[in-house]
This record gives structure tokens, sequence and C-alpha cells, in this order.
């Protein structure tokens, strides 16, 4: 393509000096990108109010969006459908009787945890739900792995609030606006969750590797005994997510712990359900503490 | 009345005719409103695990910048990174500095190879890309995320394949740009 012509000015003193301005603005804006990076590094928080604003004002468009995914989803689930289906017929049918054995199994279980349970008088505070809401964002292009809800402060949602799918660990709330609240995958590298093995009491943390994998990292240091398939679960220390709920499943072991996929793939997720803070942090002043 | 064959093919497009003239506010808005519009894809039916979506807005400025050199002033990296920032999820700020920095490149790139082709095009936004998510990467890093390049692999290698359909559709806009509206009076 020609260059365009308006690039050598020639003598013309004003033409050399409006490109010579519009470089000097160009530096200052490099310039004060980097004093905004410097400062959001620094403080992380610092701009979140700009986010959210940002966020609620465009969330409508978000909103559609999760409509035409969840649209999207099922006419994918149609076809594949179709394809599978003899194969699936047969796979299912053995399924169900494995499973009626195991329902059997576990009715009784379930009574007889409901009877220990009445033995010790633990009284659970679970099944309680903030919010019901739609994923309706997600930073695809970035390193960074956050999701946006369409559930803001007038819907009780506060910062470090536990987000689960049906069938697992979503992620926790960092930033909250009025109508969106920003959420921390359990797949970015910030997030750190305390899990545990469901066999056995192997405990360790699953660290986000923006991949859509977690890395698992066990307490005790030794024999490594995670195995590929193992499904590992919240543990409940640290207090903020409910032990019992899935994260990931045991892919690839390593030397101390194991790659993990998540359970609950944000991407065939539709609604998530925000939940309170398990333990919250209570902040004791001296004089109770003494008192106790 | 001139002759068939007297003008090239759709030469007549943009130029004046009754009642009907191509506006200077949309000619200059639109890859403005493109740009920005192209940052809010955060909000697609895509909610991924893994950055795997090109940088479509990044990409969409890189066209610009290469089929209609000077259309965007040189510091226009600043205002349209600002509100990339508001919605990519980067630390604040990145885009803003890194896109500043790839127009002031663009420019000298302008003026370094006059007369590209579409492979040397196609070769230039590749490294523009590669450089861009690389260096989103390590700011993402410094704010917390983790260091973990070989996610990149895949993400660049659809933004270079999504690139020539990115200028096609700069090309389409581009027509949009200088379409007759009504004009009054």
């Amino acid at each position: 393509m020609a260059p365009p012509l308006d690039r050598r000015p020639g003598f013309d003193k004003r033409a050399q000096f409006g490109i010579f301005t519009s470089y000097v603005a160009a530096g200052l804006g490099a310039l004060v990108g980097l004093i905004l990076l410097i400062v959001s590094l620094l403080n992380p928080t610092a701009f979140a109010f700009a986010r959210t604003a940002a966020a609620d004002a465009v969330s409508p468009a978000g909103e559609s969006s999760a409509v035409t995914r969840s649209t999207g989803n099922t006419v994918l689930h149609v076809i594949t459908g179709y394809i599978e289906a003899g194969s699936k017929n047969a796979e299912l049918k053995e399924e169900l009787q494995r499973a009626r054995s195991k329902l059997a199994q576990a009715a009784a279980i379930e009574a007889e945890n409901e009877r220990l349970k009445r033995l010790l008088d633990i009284r659970e505070s679970d099944d309680e739900t903030i919010a019901f809401s739609r994923l309706i964002g997600s930073t695809a292009t970035s390193g960074r792995r956050f999701a946006l809800i369409n559930a803001g402060a007038p819907d009780g949602i506060r910062i470090g609030q536990p987000v689960r799918s049906p069938i697992g660990l979503v992620g926790r709330v960092l930033e909250v606006g009025q109508k969106t609240a920003r959420v921390l995958l359990v797949t970015d590298g910030e997030s750190i969750v305390p899990v545990r093995r469901v066999k056995g009491n192997i405990a360790g943390f699953a660290q986000g590797q923006s991949d859509g994998t977690v890395r698992i990292r066990l307490i005790e240091i030794g024999i490594n005994p995670l195995e590929p398939g193992d499904v590992l679960v919240t543990s409940g220390s640290g207090g903020l997510y409910r032990p019992g709920v899935p994260v990931a499943l045991v892919q690839e072991i390593l030397k101390d712990g194991a790659i993990a996929r998540i359970i609950s793939d944000p991407a065939a997720t539709e609604f998530v359900a925000v939940e309170p803070v398990w333990q919250p942090i209570v902040e004791r002043l001296p004089s109770q503490a003494g008192a106790q | 009345m001139s002759l068939i064959g007297d003008r090239l093919w759709g030469s007549d497009l943009f130029t004046r005719r009754i009642n009907r003239a191509p506006s200077v506010i949309l000619s200059n808005i639109v890859p403005w409103l493109t740009i920005g519009g192209a940052s809010l894809l955060t909000f697609s039916p895509i909610i991924a695990s893994a950055p795997l979506l090109p940088p479509i807005s990044f990409m969409m400025l890189v066209a610009w910048m290469f089929l209609r050199p000077g259309l965007l002033p040189v510091w226009a990296g600043a205002p349209l990174g600002l509100v990339d920032d508001l919605f990519s999820g980067q630390p604040f700020g990145s885009a803003m500095l890194l896109w500043s920095i790839a127009m002031i490149a663009g420019e000298i790139v302008d003026g370094w190879l006059k007369w590209r082709g579409f492979w040397q095009d196609w070769f230039i936004a590749s490294v523009f890309v590669a450089v861009y998510l690389f260096l989103a990467m390590a700011l993402a890093t410094f704010a917390g995320g983790i260091w973990h390049p070989a996610v990149l692999g895949p993400q660049l290698l659809l933004s270079i394949i999504a690139y020539p359909i990115v200028t096609r559709v700069i090309a389409i806009l581009d027509l949009l740009r200088r379409a007759r509206v009504k004009v009054l009076g």
C-alpha cells in the first residue's frame, strides 16, 4: 500500500510541530500507563471501583451472551447425542445397575451418619446460599483467570465469599459492584485452595495454573500417595471454603504432588451459587479473649 | 457523463451525491468504536478456563494502524488501552502502556517499510501480537498470576491465524467508515 503523504512535512513548520506533539502525547500516554501499572501492582484493589463500574455498565451485553451460551451448549449436545446414542444407551444401563446398589449403600451410610451426628450433637449450617447467578463473562485473553457474575452488593454478595456450581468449586468473590461481581477462579495463579483426598486423610493445597488445571502440593512430604483419578475436595481449613466441595481430579503425578484437572469447568457452567464464608474471621477484643 | 470503463469499478462509491455525502464524524469515530467494542469481548459466550481467545481488540488496533496509517493518532493507544484495562483482567495500566508502545512502534515500522504487501503485514502483525502477549503475561505474573508461557502457544497460534480475518473485517468497517450518509441542508 502506498505510504500516506502527510508523514514528510518538508519545511512546513506547523506540520512538523503537529507530528512532534503527537509523539510527545503518545510518550506521555505510555508514561501514565506505566504509573497506573505500578500503582495497581502495589495495590491490586486500587482501580476496583473503575472496573466494577465499567462491568456494571455493560453487564446487559454479558447477560444476553450468557443466554446464547446455554442455547449453543444445547445445540452441541443434541448433535453429539445423536451420534453417540447407541453406545451411550448400553453404557447407561450398566451404570444404572451399579448406581442402584450404590444408592442402597448410600442410604445406609446416611442413616448411620445422621445417628452419629446426633450422638456428637453437631449442627451444620450449610445448604444456605446467598445468591444464584449466571456467569456472564471471563477474561478469555488474559493470563489471569477472572469471571463475572451478574449479582452484586444489593444481592448480599461480599468479598471473599466462595462461588460454586452444582458439581464443584468455581472460585471466590474478589470485587463487588452494584450489578456484577468479579470472581477469582480456582485456576488463577493467585487462588490457593486447601484440599484433601476423598479417600483417606491426605491434605494439601491446590494452586491454579491458568490453563484449566491446578497444581496440588501435599502438606506431608514423603511417599506420594496420590493416584490418577483421585478426587480432591475442599478440606475446610482456613475457614473460607466449606469442606467437602469437589475441586479437582488428579491427572498426572509429580514428585511432591500432582497436576489435577478442575471438576467444575466454568465453560460448562451456566448458573453458580454464591455461598457465605464458611467460618468468618471474628476479631476478638483482648477483654473478650480474657473472659473466655 | 463518463464512459463505461473510464473509471475503476466502485470508484464512485465514496463521492458526494445529491443529499448524501461521507461524514467526517463517522469516518473518524469508527476505528475508536470498533476497537473499544472489541474490548468488551470479555463478555463473550466463551467462559474460558485457560487464556485462549486471541486479543481481538489489540489485533484490531494493529490492523487499523496498518490498513490506514495515520487515521488513529499516535497517542490513541493510551485511551483505548485504558478502556481495554477495564475489562481485560490484566493489571490496570498494562494495556495503556503496551498499546502506547505498540502505536509508537507501528509508526516507526511505517516510516521504515513504506510499501508493504500482505505477507509483510501479516508477519509484522504476528510479531506485534507475540510480543504483546508475552509482555502482558509477564505483567500479569507480577500481579499475582503464574508464569506459564506454554499456555500462550495455542493462543498465539490462533491469533496469527485470525489476523488476516481481522484485516478483512477492518476492510469492511472501512467501507462503513466512508459510507455516504444523509446531509441536511
